[in-house]
């Protein structure tokens, strides 16, 4: 192995002693924890009532639009953090690129977002 | 700094070109609503148009740190490119026309779809390879379900959806791999990592990965299984666009990564292309045999001519590329008028799509049935139609390569696949119409017409000046 893999060693470790731990509590649990399981036990429970009607159910496909929506901006957020906090730290006209870099950015999220705001995307009724 | 900027962004004109337009586009849409359908189709007719003069004229050089490549190569690519996008818009006009579903978002797509094909073409390292096949394919997968009320194209959307993430992934995991193993993403220190450790195991087992992934995109056998669904249940427009376009635009791609970035590993992925090839042609020919629907057959025989496509790149040399970017715009002209011929048909309303609606179309629409004729015995690769020609330039390479065995499996391969055009052209003229057929929208037919017409014989003349550019685009490869 050369030299550039070897950085990636922490990673590894990391990796097997993670599987270790993570496979070690779960044979655990099913190794060593007592079960004695009865009717009672194993039904399902809601709220000290008997369930009342099966957990899958239809629900409206807004839902999965608005979690799309936000699953953008928040990765947005994402993006642009690390961007704000690294760029005083730059030359000045890699400061200037980045900066124009960032906006053009924004602007094409911002034809998105009217976008969506227009056809109604965001408007629960 | 700002000279440097300028003149890099009149390099990359054709890509702003698109990615301002689309965004214009989709702003006069999202406020002017459904009536600006018309007027979104034109001004994305436009900027194509707009781009390929772009494309065609303006300056070349390497950008952003070598990941965008603007050469000859790109140049060929991006003007064939646009101007079969171009089509693909005129046909989806007139088709959301008559099925009463216009929409502006279809010119939108088709113009992100291209900004993807056009960077995939330019593409000089994995990001900017993985970036643009993704904005491509995801424009691809929205407009395979555009027909939201159809469940059969809601199927097609959602099976190209889903094994396209997949064979995503496996790009993915091959770029990993490349990079973990070379130490780098871009293609020029790739090619410096190999040429000066040799390709180890790592890489070629990375290389394996990139190639699975990108014959996904381009629906070579054995990763070609959404391929005839996905034809099948897409709307005829958006298959005319997505089997001319995106299969040069992978092509072009597959031939700049492995000659400029592995092309220390020819022996090694070269073994690949030609099982790819083979398989290809193989299952194309013998798959198209037992198709009842047009779209399907035309699915199998984009993978049969995928594979021929491969062959030239597998050869590894400046005329087999010449030779596969010239047999690809061939291909690209037949295929549009394929559709554009299917999308002239129609009886009672109802789109023609089985082979045995065809028959006795000779009576009917005799323009047509000879536009047909003429596409598939073009296809079929007769003298002196385009597709002998294209076939002729990938054999030719082929053999001087050396893969003469491959070569002849593909002419066996090519025999057996003439069967089903040939009954296709049977039934048209020898057999009786059931029922009349509707008059042919003009926009379909022209196109039809003038597809048929380059096959032969225009393409005697164009030949000389496609073959002339394509050398040129296969000289700035480097390769012998």
């Amino acid at each position: 192995m050369n030299a550039f893999l070897l950085q990636y060693l922490p990673i590894v470790i990391f990796f097997a002693i993670a599987t270790v731990l993570g496979l070690g509590f779960m044979i655990a649990a099913a190794v060593m924890a007592p079960s004695a399981p009865d009717a009672e036990k194993n039904s399902a429970y809601e709220c000290g009532f008997n369930a009342f009607d099966d957990a899958r159910m239809k629900f409206d496909v807004r839902f999965y639009l608005v979690s799309i929506l936000f699953i953008i901006f928040d990765l947005e957020v994402a993006f642009l953090f690390p961007w704000a906090v690294s760029l005083f730290g730059m030359p000045h006209d890699k400061m200037v690129y980045a900066f124009v870099s960032m906006m053009v950015f924004l602007g094409v999220l911002t034809v998105g977002f009217i976008y969506e705001w227009k056809k109604g995307a965001l408007e629960w009724e | 700094m700002m000279t440097d900027l300028s003149s890099a962004l009149m390099i990359c004109l054709p890509e702003l070109i698109l990615a301002v337009g689309a965004m214009l586009v989709l702003m006069l849409g999202a406020f002017g609503g459904e009536r600006s359908t018309g007027a979104a189709t034109m001004f994305s007719g436009a900027a194509l148009i707009a781009g390929a003069f772009a494309a065609a004229l303006g300056p070349h050089g390497t950008l952003f740190a070598g990941a965008f490549h603007m050469d000859q190569l790109a140049a060929y690519s991006k003007v064939a490119i646009y101007v079969a996008s171009a089509f693909a818009v005129v046909m989806g006009y007139g088709w959301m026309n008559r099925s009463n579903e216009r929409k502006f978002e279809y010119p939108v797509l088709i113009l992100l779809a291209t900004l993807g094909m056009s960077m995939m073409v330019s593409a000089g390292d994995l990001i900017s390879l993985y970036i643009s096949i993704e904005l491509q394919s995801l424009a691809l997968y929205i407009l395979a379900a555009f027909q939201r009320d159809d469940a059969r194209a809601s199927e097609a959307g959602l099976k190209y959806f889903v094994l396209g993430a997949l064979s995503s992934g496996i790009l993915l995991y091959g770029i990993s791999l490349v990079y973990g193993f070379a130490g780098s993403m871009g293609f020029t220190q790739i090619a410096h990592a190999i040429a000066a450790g040799g390709a180890n195991h790592g890489v070629v087992f990375g290389l394996v990965f990139l190639i699975c992934g990108v014959a996904f995109k381009a629906s070579a056998a054995p990763f070609h299984m959404w391929t005839p669904d996905v034809y099948e249940g897409a709307p005829t427009p958006v298959v005319a666009f997505v089997a001319a376009a995106p299969k040069l635009a992978a092509m072009v791609l597959f031939v700049r990564t492995l000659s400029m970035g592995f092309f220390g590993a020819h022996e090694q992925w070269a073994q690949v292309l030609l099982v790819i090839a083979v398989i290809s042609f193989v299952v194309g020919a013998f798959g198209g045999l037992m198709q009842r629907d047009v779209k399907r057959l035309l699915a199998y025989s984009s993978i049969a001519n995928i594979g021929y496509a491969l062959l030239g790149i597998a050869a590894g040399t400046q005329l087999g590329v010449q030779a596969m970017l010239v047999f690809m715009v061939l291909y690209m002209i037949d295929v549009t008028g394929f559709f554009a011929c299917l999308l002239a048909l129609a009886r009672n309303g109802r789109p023609i799509t089985q082979i045995s609606d065809l028959s006795g179309l000779k009576g009917s629409k005799p323009g047509i049935a000879l536009a047909i004729t003429a596409l598939s015995l073009s296809v079929l690769g007769m003298p002196p139609f385009s597709g002998f020609w294209a076939k002729f330039y990938v054999f030719k390479s082929a053999f001087d390569a050396g893969l003469w065995q491959i070569a002849i499996a593909g002419l066996v391969a090519s025999v057996v696949a003439a069967f089903y055009y040939l009954r296709m052209i049977k039934i048209m003229w020898f057999d009786a119409s059931p029922a009349p057929v509707d008059g042919s929208p003009s926009e379909a037919r022209w196109i039809a017409f003038a597809c048929a017409l380059f096959s032969f014989p225009v393409v005697l003349i164009a030949l000389h000046f496609l073959d002339q550019s394509a050398g040129l685009a296969a000289a700035s490869l480097g390769l012998h």
